[in-house]
């Protein structure tokens, strides 16, 4: 199974989800945001979130800025 | 006593904001906004890196000490700006945004078409908005009156050092709006910081004037002084401008 985060093929395991994700690339959750195609997926449906096939996802956190 | 600076019901002992990019390392920046005595930072929303090696803003600026200040620098839609709100409320726990919708790269001037249009909207979804705006009174006006917590009129654009352009302005914003005036964006040295607060801002707001001094650290302790001292001289009254001289010492008394 492939999806895209933050613009990148990535493949993933069958009955992963958005908190196995995380996890996976170490991004704690306290410190990020989730976009699934575009819908923004609060914390605590994380885990109750299983990734499909294609699903773009954006993970964003806060960086220096002005 | 000074009143603090009370934004949408939350008080902050400075006056003085700063923001978090452009500086040459992060140890320089967590000295640098020791020294500012800033409270409230901001901060950008991009895409997490990926690369589990490289150090996170967040590793170093501690959200119990500093509110954060999420903006939306490089959105040039209301769509991209709503968006990026959005997300920082869920990233960050926190309804606080500077809003930007940005309508020209050269300039970096705010297109306010689409800032009014954010700011609405971003209202309505419970935000705590503060527009970065140009220095134009009747949008000032506007974004007051759509629900705006504050409105940040630029001294000068993003980066340039230029200080306050139009003063009058800034003036006339201030005789218009109740809800804080920050100026936001053009400060480049500490009394173009002091000139804002002069003219009785609320507050002053800037990144680069900082980060991008030879010693961001001197620099910020520079700015929090002038925007004490800038504020202090607004209170105290300053005396009219005369074209001739007024004596300070006595007539009475000479003998010669």
């Amino acid at each position: 199974m492939e999806i895209v985060v933050n613009g990148d093929r990535r493949k993933i395991e069958p009955g992963a989800n958005l908190r196995s994700l995380l996890h996976e690339l170490d991004l704690p959750e306290s410190r990020v945001a989730v976009e699934r195609n575009r819908a923004i997926i609060r914390k605590a449906d994380y885990a109750g979130t299983a990734l499909a096939d294609g699903d773009r996802i954006e993970i964003v956190t806060f960086v220096g800025g002005g | 006593m000074d009143t603090p600076l009370t934004i949408a019901g939350r008080t902050f002992g400075s006056r003085l904001l700063v923001g978090t990019g452009k500086y040459p390392d992060y140890p320089t920046m967590v000295k640098a906004l020791e020294a500012s005595g800033a409270e409230i930072v901001t901060v950008a929303v991009r895409r997490v890196n990926l690369d589990r090696g490289k150090e996170s803003l967040l590793d170093h600026i501690d959200p119990k000490k500093y509110t954060l200040l999420p903006n939306t620098a490089a959105c040039y839609t209301e769509d991209d700006a709503v968006r990026t709100c959005l997300l920082a409320r869920e990233a960050g726990m926190s309804n606080l945004v500077k809003l930007e919708v940005i309508g020209d790269e050269k300039t970096l001037f705010p297109d306010t078409e689409g800032l009014l249009a954010a700011a609405r909207t971003l209202v309505k979804e419970g935000f705590v908005v503060l527009p970065y705006t140009n220095d134009d009174p009747i949008m000032a006006k506007k974004l007051e009156d759509a629900g705006c917590a504050a409105v940040m009129p630029l001294a000068a654009p993003i980066g340039s050092g230029l200080g306050i352009r139009n003063p009058y302005n800034i003036r006339i914003i201030l005789d218009t709006v109740k809800v804080p005036v920050i100026v936001d964006a053009g400060v480049g040295t500490a009394s173009d910081a002091a000139v804002a607060m002069e003219l009785g801002c609320d507050g002053v707001l800037m990144n680069t004037g900082i980060a991008g001094a030879k010693d961001p650290v001197v620099m910020a302790e520079a700015m929090r002084e002038a925007v004490s001292a800038g504020r202090k001289a607004f209170r105290a009254g300053r005396i009219p401008k005369k074209l001739y001289a007024t004596s300070s010492s006595p007539i009475d008394g000479t003998f010669f």
